[in-house]
């Protein structure tokens, strides 16, 4: 086999010249939340390290992650696949099929074990002895926990593979189990959303083949760049919430004002996501522009928590006790002043003790 | 059996080698094919086996049927939002709920920007490595490749130097040896027959569609804030449209609507300059292979989409009509109701699940639909119950139910769509048919086949690309008129509801005929069933042994070597499968889950 190509070989081959290669890194490095001075170590990584195989996986799952990851405008998805890193097997994308297909997983190992990334879409269910998933015959958890003891880390793309997502919702008759309950023994990034955004993706994976390391997680597992942020403290319509005006229904005038949809059911005030930075499909939009309230996808069993249109009653996160439904009432009465004094002490109170009801809630 | 003739006519013979493929790729979701060859490789017994189960219908029992088109939308992040607004639809059905015309508009607008999306994806990345060789693409004079681009499209990236560059991308990505998704496939088999030219044309615009695809969706981000799985409201759409007035940032304004008609200019220009004259040069190098028919001359169905007047599911309104096509004759085209229960019903036979009370073999129509996950084996199979070597179809087979159209097994999809069109006379359709029929000097009844199917899928993405237009316009000319509503909330509140309600939402996604059936009692879901499109296509068989559309397709095809699968993933892509809309459980009371296995 030829010797691998660097990031960087394969970026110049493409014409692309050593001013617009820094510039790359530069952005990168801002895209990213690093500082300048990060641009360099990018450049220096790209330059000389060879593009690393990544195994991608589906179980059960709905295939939205790999649609967005498509969605990428910045890196485009058809430079990383074909430029970036090695998409050495992915049921949806690849020509082979069958046991020609079953083969590279095989040769993954022989070649790369301990070396490749392991990108995990979907989930493995466990009841009926795995056979709710079955691929080539045999239950999907069995190929999971084959190719995880071989990979060098894993990439838990979107909500059911961080948390277990909508077949997981209550009742979860299959018992689709998110991998990190499977998975014990490597390190797993959770990239969790349904599905996520498709830079956030490119973003996460870009950054572990530029460092060589694992983005820093917080305590859920989730890269902090992009899950350290309540939409809700980063929502272009928060002076609407803080002066107390809101969506009282669908399409009114205070919709078509762009008023806050709290009161309509938005989960921003307890979900943590880039949608309200970063936005989506190039930065056009994200649901709350579009007048629809969150659905908080990005958070841990967000199906089981009353409906989609039922205003968040505890702002704390995952059962913390940031405020009371009487606090949040004061600012529904339309005693905007209070209420915001509510809010503002509830998020002082939250980001006190943030970090331990993270850490009780997540099993 | 050895040899045997189902009551839908076709000659099954498992006497030849089987040929497993698991997995199938390039689809949506876990599928399994087995076939039969006999002595000249020729397929003479085919099997489809739903490999997946996720149990959405049972999730849903209880919620708020507001919620229902979030849940359902999960079913499929391909098809994306189809589910959602088949939801919106079943519930606005139960409830009585009328949309507004711009709300209707504004749906039509991004189910046909998703079906522009998905035809162009499944096309190039999913179905095109059927056809086209990769590796052929490297022997390709770039010149003559711009000779030909040049010959049958005004796309303007085509000189030689742009597929020289193309070329020696490849090149070097094949040189490196790490070929990703190219690995291990099929490259020099005698099924291409593409001159390298054509490849690397082929191979060129798998890659400016990979880049332009994620264009079309933008709309979906305008009106629902995201793609995939945009946001939607029973009621009608959550944007607001907002032209005149302070805070017009907060909905959909003049910007925005300007930027949707950009989308659509461009979407018509790349389907129409780009996809359609590949797929025609494509298809004249097939010319001769004309399998894959399958039920396609006999039995097809079309629930009819894209309401022209709002809130009116009927042919009157469909801008794609409603209808079914029996034993090929297609002077008469009968209408098609979901609500009918002689019509539409489910059969567990050869499915693992299993039907309450002793008669395994009735069929139950949604309304009345239950299922009890029951995952065995026939006594035939080779292997373990959980490292199958070979199925056994005589028992059960299946994580797919099998739904019949009055007792028939039917065939749906864009190729469904546009015979029941054709037959209807629909004169849109009628002139796209027959030009591309006269392009390629081909008979009516080429249509009828593996890339009849692939055909019509690219005649109907300029179809929706264009329709876009129209709708848009449409649109326009509304608000124009003062017309700025998006959503009736009159309904809004469960107390304004009855204590029990009933409803079906129907409609055709990019992949075929799609309905989602409701019960509603007080104001929470009770029952909740959904019969998708490639439950109709990937069907196992029924009670009397009538085997569906996959596996009829296959029978009768020439496999160049049994080893390579390419034949059989041509016929199943040109389906465009997606097993994650497919595999699907009913229970109409929630005793079944006790009976799931807790281990």
């Amino acid at each position: 086999m030829p010797a691998q190509e660097t990031f960087y070989e394969v970026m110049r081959q493409h014409g692309i010249t050593r001013r617009s290669f820094v510039k790359f890194c530069s952005l990168t490095a801002a895209g990213l939340g690093l500082g300048p001075g990060y641009a360099g170590k990018i450049a220096h990584a790209l330059e000389t390290k060879p593009r690393t195989p990544v195994i991608w996986l589906h179980g059960l799952e709905c295939t939205c992650c790999t649609e967005s990851f498509i969605r990428s405008g910045n890196p485009l998805a058809g430079d990383v696949i074909l430029s970036m890193l090695s998409l050495d097997y992915d049921d949806t994308l690849m020509a082979a099929a069958g046991h020609q297909a079953e083969e590279l997983l095989e040769q993954t190992v022989a070649k790369y074990d301990g070396q490749f990334i392991l990108a995990c879409e979907g989930n493995p269910p466990l009841n009926e002895d795995g056979m709710y998933c079955i691929q080539a015959g045999r239950p999907y958890v069995e190929k999971l926990r084959y190719m995880a003891d071989h990979c060098k880390a894993i990439i838990a793309w979107g909500s059911c593979a961080s948390w277990g997502c909508v077949q997981a919702a209550r009742p979860n008759p299959t018992r689709a189990t998110p991998i990190h309950k499977v998975i014990t023994d490597k390190p797993v990034i959770k990239v969790p959303g349904c599905p996520p955004i498709a830079e956030v993706m490119t973003g996460v994976i870009t950054y572990m083949l530029a460092f060589e390391q694992l983005p820093p997680l917080d305590r859920q597992g989730r890269p902090k760049m992009f899950y350290g942020q309540r939409l809700h403290d980063k929502c272009y319509r928060r002076p609407h919430f803080d002066a107390g005006q809101f969506v009282e229904r669908f399409d009114d005038e205070g919709a078509r004002k762009g008023y806050c949809l709290y009161k309509v059911g938005c989960k921003g005030p307890t979900t943590y996501n880039a949608c309200s930075t970063v936005e989506w499909n190039g930065g056009l939009s994200w649901p709350v522009k579009s007048g629809h309230g969150c659905l908080g996808c990005a958070e841990d069993n967000f199906w089981d928590k009353g409906s989609f249109y039922n205003p968040v009653t505890n702002f704390g996160v995952m059962g913390g006790a940031e405020a009371t439904a009487d606090k949040i009432g004061g600012v529904l009465a339309g005693a905007a002043a209070v209420g915001v004094a509510a809010h503002a002490a509830a998020s002082v109170v939250g980001r006190m003790t943030r970090g331990k009801s993270k850490e009780t809630s997540h099993d | 059996m050895t040899s045997t003739v189902t009551p839908n006519g076709f000659a099954l013979d498992d006497s030849g080698q089987r040929v497993v493929v698991d997995p199938i790729c390039r689809i949506e979701g876990h599928l399994r094919i087995e076939v039969n060859v006999d002595e000249d490789n020729v397929i003479r017994n085919a099997v489809s086996t739903g490999n997946m189960w996720r149990g959405l219908e049972v999730i849903l029992k209880g919620r708020d049927p507001r919620d229902a088109w979030a849940f359902t939308e999960r079913i499929c992040g391909v098809c994306t939002g189809v589910h959602a607004l088949i939801s919106c639809r079943s519930v606005e059905d139960a409830l009585g709920i009328d949309i507004p015309r711009n709300a209707n508009s504004i749906r039509n607008l991004m189910m046909l920007a998703q079906y522009t999306q998905d035809h162009l994806v499944h096309f190039y990345h999913l179905h095109a490595l059927d056809w086209v060789d990769v590796v052929s693409a490297l022997s390709a004079d770039p010149a003559a490749t711009s000779a030909l681009q040049q010959s049958i499209s005004p796309w303007p990236k085509s000189s030689p130097g742009y597929f020289r560059d193309v070329q020696n991308k490849i090149k070097r990505f094949v040189e490196s040896g790490q070929l990703g998704p190219f690995a291990n496939a099929y490259w020099g088999s005698p099924a291409y027959k593409l001159p390298p030219e054509a490849n690397l044309m082929a191979v060129t615009h798998y890659l400016e569609a990979l880049d332009f695809q994620k264009e079309i969706v933008k709309i979906h981000t305008i009106f629902g804030g995201r793609n995939p799985h945009p946001n939607w409201l029973v009621g009608g759409m959550p944007c607001t449209l907002n032209i005149n007035d302070v805070g017009s940032a907060g909905g959909v304004n003049m910007v925005w609507l300007n930027q949707v008609s950009d989308i659509i200019d461009k979407s018509i220009t790349f389907i129409d300059q780009v996809y359609i004259p590949d797929l025609t040069a494509i298809a004249s190098f097939y010319k001769d292979w004309g399998f894959g028919g399958g039920l396609s001359s006999q039995n097809v169905m079309s629930y009819g989409e894209f309401p022209a007047i709002a809130n009116n599911y009927t042919n009157e309104s469909w801008m794609m009509p409603n209808g079914a096509i029996l034993n090929g004759d297609l002077s008469t085209v009968y209408d098609v109701d979901p609500r009918d229960p002689e019509q539409i019903q489910e059969f567990v036979t050869h499915s693992w699940y299993k039907y309450d009370g002793g008669d395994q073999a009735r069929g139950l129509h949604p309304w009345d639909g239950e299922t009890d996950p029951y995952f065995e084996l026939g006594p035939n199979a080779k292997g373990t119950k959980t490292n199958i070597e070979a199925i056994d179809e005589g028992g059960k087979y299946s994580w797919l139910k099998a739904p019949r159209w009055r007792g028939n097994a039917m065939e749906v999809g864009p190729l469904a769509r546009y015979l029941v069109a054709y037959a209807r006379g629909q004169q849109d359709i009628v002139d796209q048919v027959d030009g591309l029929l006269a392009a390629l000097d081909l008979p009516v009844g080429a249509l009828f086949s593996t890339l009849g199917r692939t055909a019509a899928r690219g005649l109907e993405c300029s179809w929706t690309a264009h329709k876009m237009r129209e709708v848009y316009d449409d649109m326009m000319a509304n608000v124009k008129a003062g017309d700025i509503a998006t959503a009736n909330m009159d309904l809004w509140e469960p107390a304004t509801w009855p204590g029990v309600a009933q409803g079906v939402g129907f409609g055709e996604a990019p992949r075929g005929a799609l309905g989602h059936w409701i019960n509603i009692a007080d104001t929470k879901i009770a029952n909740y069933q959904c019969i998708v499109p490639t439950t109709w296509n990937a069907s196992p068989r029924d009670p009397d042994g009538n085997i569906g559309a996959y596996e009829a397709a296959l029978l009768g095809t020439p496999m160049a070597d049994p080893a390579q699968p390419l034949e059989i993933l041509r016929t199943i892509h040109s389906f465009d499968p997606c097993l994650a809309c497919a595999s699907h459980i009913i229970s109409p009371d929630g005793q079944e889950l006790a009976s799931v296995k807790i281990r």
